[in-house]
Protein backbone atom coordinates (compact mmCIF):
# COMPACT_ATOMS: atom_id res chain seq x y z
CA UNK A 1 0.00 0.00 0.00
CA UNK A 2 1.35 3.49 -0.93
CA UNK A 3 0.32 6.33 1.12
CA UNK A 4 0.25 9.55 0.22
CA UNK A 5 3.32 10.35 2.91
CA UNK A 6 5.27 8.07 1.05
CA UNK A 7 4.52 9.20 -2.31
CA UNK A 8 5.54 12.74 -0.86
CA UNK A 9 8.78 10.86 0.47
CA UNK A 10 9.93 9.27 -2.70
CA UNK A 11 9.52 12.16 -4.55
CA UNK A 12 11.17 14.62 -2.18
CA UNK A 13 14.43 11.61 -2.30
CA UNK A 14 13.77 11.86 -6.30
CA UNK A 15 13.92 15.49 -6.53
CA UNK A 16 17.05 15.68 -4.39
CA UNK A 17 19.03 12.71 -7.01
CA UNK A 18 17.01 14.82 -9.97
CA UNK A 19 18.98 17.97 -9.20
CA UNK A 20 22.40 16.38 -8.61
CA UNK A 21 22.33 16.94 -5.03
CA UNK A 22 23.05 14.06 -1.83
CA UNK A 23 21.24 11.80 -0.06
CA UNK A 24 22.62 11.88 3.49
CA UNK A 25 21.81 9.24 6.64
CA UNK A 26 19.06 10.72 8.09
CA UNK A 27 16.92 11.19 4.55
CA UNK A 28 14.08 8.84 3.63
CA UNK A 29 15.85 6.92 0.80
CA UNK A 30 14.06 3.67 -0.92
CA UNK A 31 14.51 0.36 0.70
CA UNK A 32 16.20 -0.99 -3.04
CA UNK A 33 18.29 2.29 -2.75
CA UNK A 34 19.46 1.15 0.65
CA UNK A 35 19.91 -2.30 -0.01
CA UNK A 36 22.24 -1.32 -3.38
CA UNK A 37 24.15 1.24 -1.30
CA UNK A 38 24.92 -1.36 1.35
CA UNK A 39 25.88 -4.44 -1.24
CA UNK A 40 27.73 -1.62 -2.82
CA UNK A 41 29.84 -0.34 -0.24
CA UNK A 42 30.43 -3.41 1.80
CA UNK A 43 32.04 -5.18 -1.39
CA UNK A 44 34.06 -2.10 -1.60
CA UNK A 45 35.13 -2.44 2.10
CA UNK A 46 35.52 -5.96 1.85
CA UNK A 47 37.97 -5.69 -1.20
CA UNK A 48 40.12 -3.27 0.48
CA UNK A 49 40.61 -5.62 3.37
CA UNK A 50 41.09 -8.95 1.57
CA UNK A 51 43.52 -6.68 -0.54
CA UNK A 52 45.84 -6.95 1.95
CA UNK A 53 46.23 -10.01 1.55
CA UNK A 54 48.01 -10.90 -2.10
CA UNK A 55 50.71 -8.44 -1.07
CA UNK A 56 51.06 -8.36 2.55
CA UNK A 57 52.51 -11.89 1.47
CA UNK A 58 55.49 -9.87 0.06
CA UNK A 59 56.23 -7.37 3.10
CA UNK A 60 58.62 -9.97 4.91
CA UNK A 61 60.44 -10.35 1.28
CA UNK A 62 60.79 -6.78 0.15
CA UNK A 63 64.27 -6.49 -1.76
CA UNK A 64 65.19 -3.39 0.52
CA UNK A 65 64.04 -1.12 3.24
CA UNK A 66 62.70 1.48 0.96
CA UNK A 67 60.69 -0.74 -0.76
CA UNK A 68 59.03 -2.39 3.02
CA UNK A 69 58.53 0.81 3.95
CA UNK A 70 56.44 1.63 1.10
CA UNK A 71 54.84 -1.62 0.89
CA UNK A 72 53.67 -1.63 4.38
CA UNK A 73 52.76 1.99 4.20
CA UNK A 74 50.33 0.80 1.39
CA UNK A 75 49.17 -2.30 2.79
CA UNK A 76 48.37 -0.21 6.34
CA UNK A 77 46.24 2.10 3.65
CA UNK A 78 44.27 -0.25 2.24
CA UNK A 79 43.14 -1.39 6.06
CA UNK A 80 42.41 2.14 6.25
CA UNK A 81 40.22 2.57 3.49
CA UNK A 82 38.11 -0.40 4.44
CA UNK A 83 37.33 1.48 7.88
CA UNK A 84 36.37 4.33 5.97
CA UNK A 85 34.13 2.54 4.04
CA UNK A 86 32.87 0.10 6.30
CA UNK A 87 32.09 3.09 8.54
CA UNK A 88 30.01 5.01 5.51
CA UNK A 89 28.00 1.55 5.17
CA UNK A 90 27.29 1.77 8.93
CA UNK A 91 25.36 5.07 8.82
CA UNK A 92 22.93 2.87 6.50
CA UNK A 93 22.03 0.90 9.55
CA UNK A 94 24.06 -2.31 9.58
CA UNK A 95 27.22 -3.44 11.17
CA UNK A 96 30.51 -3.79 10.57
CA UNK A 97 30.40 -6.85 12.96
CA UNK A 98 27.40 -8.53 10.59
CA UNK A 99 29.21 -7.33 7.53
CA UNK A 100 32.53 -8.91 7.65
CA UNK A 101 30.53 -12.22 9.01
CA UNK A 102 28.71 -12.07 5.73
CA UNK A 103 31.89 -11.27 4.35
CA UNK A 104 33.14 -14.94 5.58
CA UNK A 105 29.71 -16.80 5.03
CA UNK A 106 30.55 -16.01 1.52
CA UNK A 107 27.18 -14.06 1.48
CA UNK A 108 28.71 -11.01 0.03
CA UNK A 109 31.44 -10.02 -2.20
CA UNK A 110 34.81 -8.39 -3.39
CA UNK A 111 36.66 -7.92 -6.06
CA UNK A 112 37.33 -10.66 -8.16
CA UNK A 113 40.84 -9.40 -8.45
CA UNK A 114 42.10 -10.09 -4.87
CA UNK A 115 41.47 -13.95 -5.78
CA UNK A 116 44.78 -13.83 -8.10
CA UNK A 117 47.65 -14.64 -6.82
CA UNK A 118 50.99 -12.12 -6.34
CA UNK A 119 53.93 -14.72 -7.75
CA UNK A 120 56.75 -12.61 -7.80
CA UNK A 121 57.95 -9.11 -6.75
CA UNK A 122 57.01 -7.31 -9.60
CA UNK A 123 53.61 -8.26 -9.03
CA UNK A 124 53.54 -5.48 -6.39
CA UNK A 125 54.20 -3.05 -8.68
CA UNK A 126 51.65 -4.33 -11.52
CA UNK A 127 49.24 -4.57 -8.65
CA UNK A 128 50.17 -0.50 -7.86
CA UNK A 129 50.04 0.61 -11.53
CA UNK A 130 47.39 -1.39 -13.01
CA UNK A 131 45.13 -2.45 -10.38
CA UNK A 132 45.17 0.19 -8.05
CA UNK A 133 45.07 2.38 -11.34
CA UNK A 134 41.69 0.94 -12.42
CA UNK A 135 40.46 1.29 -8.82
CA UNK A 136 41.13 4.72 -9.14
CA UNK A 137 39.84 5.01 -12.65
CA UNK A 138 36.14 3.27 -11.19
CA UNK A 139 36.66 5.69 -7.96
CA UNK A 140 37.08 8.96 -9.17
CA UNK A 141 33.41 9.32 -10.47
CA UNK A 142 32.05 7.75 -7.12
CA UNK A 143 33.45 10.43 -5.83
CA UNK A 144 30.49 12.36 -7.04
CA UNK A 145 28.41 9.28 -5.76
CA UNK A 146 24.57 10.60 -4.88
CA UNK A 147 24.82 9.03 -1.16
CA UNK A 148 26.72 11.50 1.24
CA UNK A 149 28.91 9.50 3.25
CA UNK A 150 30.06 7.14 0.04
CA UNK A 151 31.16 9.78 -1.75
CA UNK A 152 33.30 11.13 0.84
CA UNK A 153 35.31 8.03 1.47
CA UNK A 154 35.83 8.14 -1.80
CA UNK A 155 37.07 11.83 -2.09
CA UNK A 156 39.73 10.61 1.07
CA UNK A 157 40.80 7.09 -0.37
CA UNK A 158 41.66 8.72 -3.61
CA UNK A 159 43.58 11.00 -2.47
CA UNK A 160 45.39 8.34 -0.53
CA UNK A 161 45.40 5.97 -3.72
CA UNK A 162 47.65 7.98 -5.72
CA UNK A 163 50.73 7.20 -4.07
CA UNK A 164 49.68 3.15 -4.14
CA UNK A 165 49.49 3.80 -8.58
CA UNK A 166 52.86 5.90 -8.48
CA UNK A 167 54.98 3.57 -6.47
CA UNK A 168 54.23 0.60 -8.47
CA UNK A 169 54.78 2.00 -11.71
CA UNK A 170 58.30 3.53 -10.12
CA UNK A 171 58.65 0.08 -8.88
CA UNK A 172 58.15 -1.28 -12.51
CA UNK A 173 60.27 1.64 -14.23
CA UNK A 174 62.92 0.69 -11.78
CA UNK A 175 63.01 -2.72 -13.14
CA UNK A 176 63.25 -2.17 -16.24
CA UNK A 177 65.96 -0.41 -16.18
CA UNK A 178 67.79 -3.43 -14.45
CA UNK A 179 68.47 -6.48 -16.46
CA UNK A 180 66.78 -8.77 -19.23
CA UNK A 181 65.81 -10.87 -16.68
CA UNK A 182 64.00 -8.24 -14.34
CA UNK A 183 62.14 -6.96 -17.31
CA UNK A 184 61.13 -10.18 -18.69
CA UNK A 185 59.47 -10.31 -14.79
CA UNK A 186 57.73 -7.22 -15.34
CA UNK A 187 56.01 -8.57 -18.60
CA UNK A 188 55.39 -11.51 -17.30
CA UNK A 189 53.34 -9.91 -14.27
CA UNK A 190 51.87 -7.71 -16.68
CA UNK A 191 50.59 -10.38 -18.95
CA UNK A 192 48.93 -12.09 -16.02
CA UNK A 193 47.38 -8.82 -14.29
CA UNK A 194 45.95 -7.04 -17.61
CA UNK A 195 43.43 -8.92 -18.25
CA UNK A 196 41.75 -9.43 -14.61
CA UNK A 197 42.46 -5.71 -13.70
CA UNK A 198 40.31 -5.12 -16.94
CA UNK A 199 37.70 -7.37 -14.96
CA UNK A 200 37.65 -5.10 -12.18
CA UNK A 201 34.61 -2.80 -14.00
CA UNK A 202 32.57 -5.37 -13.68
CA UNK A 203 30.68 -7.19 -16.17
CA UNK A 204 29.66 -6.11 -19.42
CA UNK A 205 27.25 -3.66 -19.91
CA UNK A 206 24.76 -6.26 -21.98
CA UNK A 207 24.98 -8.09 -18.82
CA UNK A 208 25.48 -5.90 -15.94
CA UNK A 209 21.54 -6.22 -14.09
CA UNK A 210 22.48 -3.72 -11.77
CA UNK A 211 23.76 -0.78 -13.85
CA UNK A 212 21.21 0.75 -15.23
CA UNK A 213 18.90 1.19 -11.68
CA UNK A 214 22.41 2.41 -10.11
CA UNK A 215 22.78 5.19 -12.60
CA UNK A 216 19.41 6.31 -12.11
CA UNK A 217 19.52 6.95 -8.37
CA UNK A 218 23.26 8.38 -8.91
CA UNK A 219 25.21 5.68 -7.31
CA UNK A 220 27.54 5.18 -10.35
CA UNK A 221 27.99 7.62 -12.64
CA UNK A 222 29.22 5.75 -15.74
CA UNK A 223 28.97 2.00 -17.14
CA UNK A 224 31.72 -0.73 -16.99
CA UNK A 225 32.37 -0.49 -20.53
CA UNK A 226 32.65 2.94 -20.31
CA UNK A 227 35.13 3.44 -17.54
CA UNK A 228 36.74 -0.21 -18.63
CA UNK A 229 37.56 1.85 -22.01
CA UNK A 230 38.91 5.15 -20.05
CA UNK A 231 41.23 3.12 -18.47
CA UNK A 232 42.43 1.15 -21.25
CA UNK A 233 42.79 4.74 -23.13
CA UNK A 234 44.72 6.56 -20.29
CA UNK A 235 47.18 3.27 -19.58
CA UNK A 236 48.32 2.15 -23.29
CA UNK A 237 50.88 5.67 -23.09
CA UNK A 238 51.97 4.77 -19.80
CA UNK A 239 52.39 1.11 -21.02
CA UNK A 240 54.90 2.28 -24.04
CA UNK A 241 56.50 4.85 -21.47
CA UNK A 242 57.26 1.97 -19.43
CA UNK A 243 58.32 -0.34 -22.33
CA UNK A 244 56.23 -3.44 -21.88
CA UNK A 245 53.24 -4.84 -24.30
CA UNK A 246 50.13 -4.71 -22.92
CA UNK A 247 47.80 -7.84 -24.00
CA UNK A 248 44.88 -7.74 -26.16
CA UNK A 249 41.59 -7.23 -24.80
CA UNK A 250 39.66 -10.03 -25.14
CA UNK A 251 38.52 -10.43 -21.82
CA UNK A 252 36.73 -14.32 -21.00
CA UNK A 253 33.47 -13.40 -19.06
CA UNK A 254 32.74 -17.57 -18.41
CA UNK A 255 36.36 -17.26 -16.18
CA UNK A 256 34.89 -13.78 -14.68
CA UNK A 257 31.73 -15.23 -13.69
CA UNK A 258 33.49 -18.41 -12.31
CA UNK A 259 36.04 -15.66 -10.00
CA UNK A 260 32.97 -13.49 -8.90
CA UNK A 261 31.37 -16.63 -7.89
CA UNK A 262 34.17 -18.27 -5.30
CA UNK A 263 36.14 -20.35 -8.04
CA UNK A 264 39.35 -18.01 -8.39
CA UNK A 265 42.46 -19.33 -7.72
CA UNK A 266 42.85 -18.08 -4.23
CA UNK A 267 39.26 -17.45 -3.47
CA UNK A 268 39.20 -20.16 -0.83
CA UNK A 269 42.93 -19.42 0.57
CA UNK A 270 41.71 -15.57 0.99
CA UNK A 271 38.08 -16.07 2.79
CA UNK A 272 40.20 -18.96 5.10
CA UNK A 273 42.63 -16.47 5.85
CA UNK A 274 39.70 -13.64 6.39
CA UNK A 275 38.62 -16.11 8.84
CA UNK A 276 41.29 -17.21 10.59
CA UNK A 277 42.09 -13.18 11.34
CA UNK A 278 38.88 -12.88 12.67
CA UNK A 279 38.38 -15.88 14.98
CA UNK A 280 42.37 -15.39 16.49
CA UNK A 281 41.71 -11.53 16.61
CA UNK A 282 38.27 -12.61 18.67
CA UNK A 283 40.39 -12.99 22.17
CA UNK A 284 41.63 -9.22 21.87
CA UNK A 285 38.30 -7.68 21.08
CA UNK A 286 37.05 -9.46 24.16
CA UNK A 287 40.11 -8.98 26.30
CA UNK A 288 39.62 -4.97 25.31
CA UNK A 289 36.55 -5.40 26.15
CA UNK A 290 36.55 -6.19 29.41
CA UNK A 291 39.61 -3.98 30.34
CA UNK A 292 37.64 -1.00 29.69
CA UNK A 293 34.64 -2.96 31.77
CA UNK A 294 36.90 -2.85 34.45
CA UNK A 295 37.77 0.65 34.03
CA UNK A 296 34.53 1.82 34.51
CA UNK A 297 33.43 -0.54 36.90
CA UNK A 298 36.44 0.88 39.40
CA UNK A 299 35.58 4.06 38.52
CA UNK A 300 31.83 3.76 40.01
CA UNK A 301 33.75 1.67 43.16
CA UNK A 302 35.62 5.06 43.72
CA UNK A 303 33.03 6.95 43.78
CA UNK A 304 30.58 5.07 45.83
CA UNK A 305 33.90 4.92 48.48
CA UNK A 306 34.17 8.40 47.88
CA UNK A 307 30.02 9.14 48.78
CA UNK A 308 30.79 6.44 51.80
CA UNK A 309 33.29 8.72 53.08
CA UNK A 310 30.98 12.12 52.80
CA UNK A 311 28.20 10.78 55.03
CA UNK B 1 24.26 22.34 45.90
CA UNK B 2 24.53 21.39 42.46
CA UNK B 3 24.75 23.92 39.94
CA UNK B 4 22.11 25.29 38.33
CA UNK B 5 24.14 25.99 34.61
CA UNK B 6 23.22 24.44 31.44
CA UNK B 7 25.28 21.72 30.65
CA UNK B 8 27.97 22.61 27.85
CA UNK B 9 27.11 21.67 23.94
CA UNK B 10 29.55 21.78 21.21
CA UNK B 11 27.88 22.46 17.86
CA UNK B 12 28.42 20.92 13.98
CA UNK B 13 26.74 21.87 11.40
CA UNK B 14 26.62 20.50 7.89
CA UNK B 15 26.34 23.62 5.09
CA UNK B 16 24.80 21.52 2.19
CA UNK B 17 24.24 18.25 1.03
CA UNK B 18 27.33 16.28 0.38
CA UNK B 19 29.78 18.08 2.74
CA UNK B 20 30.62 17.34 6.33
CA UNK B 21 29.14 18.32 9.56
CA UNK B 22 31.82 20.72 11.12
CA UNK B 23 32.24 22.36 14.45
CA UNK B 24 31.41 25.58 14.50
CA UNK B 25 31.38 26.45 18.22
CA UNK B 26 29.02 25.25 21.33
CA UNK B 27 26.78 26.74 23.68
CA UNK B 28 24.97 25.84 26.80
CA UNK B 29 21.08 23.69 26.95
CA UNK B 30 19.11 21.90 29.31
CA UNK B 31 18.46 18.90 27.15
CA UNK B 32 19.44 17.93 23.83
CA UNK B 33 16.62 18.70 22.59
CA UNK B 34 16.63 22.15 23.55
CA UNK B 35 20.13 22.24 22.78
CA UNK B 36 19.50 21.61 19.07
CA UNK B 37 17.02 24.48 18.97
CA UNK B 38 19.57 26.67 20.57
CA UNK B 39 21.85 25.63 17.93
CA UNK B 40 19.69 26.19 15.04
CA UNK B 41 19.45 29.84 16.60
CA UNK B 42 22.58 30.85 17.82
CA UNK B 43 24.58 29.36 14.83
CA UNK B 44 22.00 29.08 11.15
CA UNK B 45 20.20 32.32 11.17
CA UNK B 46 21.39 32.85 7.93
CA UNK B 47 20.81 29.69 5.94
CA UNK B 48 24.71 28.64 7.48
CA UNK B 49 23.29 24.99 7.72
CA UNK B 50 20.98 22.11 6.40
CA UNK B 51 21.91 19.93 9.28
CA UNK B 52 22.45 20.35 13.16
CA UNK B 53 24.61 17.71 15.33
CA UNK B 54 24.61 19.02 18.84
CA UNK B 55 26.73 16.41 21.55
CA UNK B 56 27.50 17.16 25.28
CA UNK B 57 31.28 18.93 25.53
CA UNK B 58 32.01 16.08 28.39
CA UNK B 59 30.95 13.12 25.72
CA UNK B 60 33.93 14.04 23.93
CA UNK B 61 37.35 12.58 24.23
CA UNK B 62 39.92 15.00 22.90
CA UNK B 63 43.61 14.84 22.15
CA UNK B 64 45.63 17.25 24.46
CA UNK B 65 47.98 19.81 22.64
CA UNK B 66 50.85 18.95 24.83
CA UNK B 67 50.86 16.07 23.22
CA UNK B 68 50.93 16.79 20.26
CA UNK B 69 54.80 15.50 19.31
CA UNK B 70 54.06 12.24 20.33
CA UNK B 71 50.93 11.70 18.62
CA UNK B 72 51.60 13.10 15.15
CA UNK B 73 54.96 12.74 15.27
CA UNK B 74 55.33 9.40 14.00
CA UNK B 75 53.85 10.25 10.32
CA UNK B 76 56.45 13.15 10.24
CA UNK B 77 59.39 10.72 8.24
CA UNK B 78 57.46 8.85 6.41
CA UNK B 79 57.53 11.15 3.11
CA UNK B 80 56.81 7.71 0.95
CA UNK B 81 53.30 7.60 1.56
CA UNK B 82 53.09 10.94 -0.40
CA UNK B 83 52.54 10.18 -4.25
CA UNK B 84 55.26 13.26 -4.70
CA UNK B 85 57.51 10.86 -3.06
CA UNK B 86 58.02 8.45 -6.86
CA UNK B 87 59.28 10.35 -9.58
CA UNK B 88 57.29 9.87 -12.66
CA UNK B 89 58.78 11.22 -16.14
CA UNK B 90 56.88 13.80 -17.16
CA UNK B 91 55.57 12.10 -20.58
CA UNK B 92 53.80 9.94 -18.44
CA UNK B 93 49.97 10.71 -18.57
CA UNK B 94 47.62 10.33 -16.19
CA UNK B 95 49.27 9.89 -12.88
Amino acid sequence: MTSAVDTDLQAGFDATIAAGDRIEPRDWMPEGYRRTLVRQIAQHAHSEIIGMQPEGNWITRAPSLRRKAILLAKVQDEAGHGLYLYSACETLGVSREDLTRQLIAGAQKYSSIFNYPALSYADVGTIGWLVDGAAICNQVPLCRTSYGPYGRSMIRICKEESFHQRQGFELLATMMRGTDEQRAMVQESVDRFWKPALMMFGPPDSQSSNTEQSMAWGIKRHTNDELRERFIEMTAPQAAALGVTLPDNDLDWDEFWTVVKGGGPCSAQRIAHRKRAYDDGAWVREAAMAFAQSEVDGLAQRVSRDQEADR
Amino acid sequence: MTSSEWPLYEVFVRSKRGLNHVHVGSLHAPDDAMALRHARDVYTRRSEGVSIWVVRSDAITASSPDEKDPMFAPSGDKVYRHPTFYEIPDDVPHM
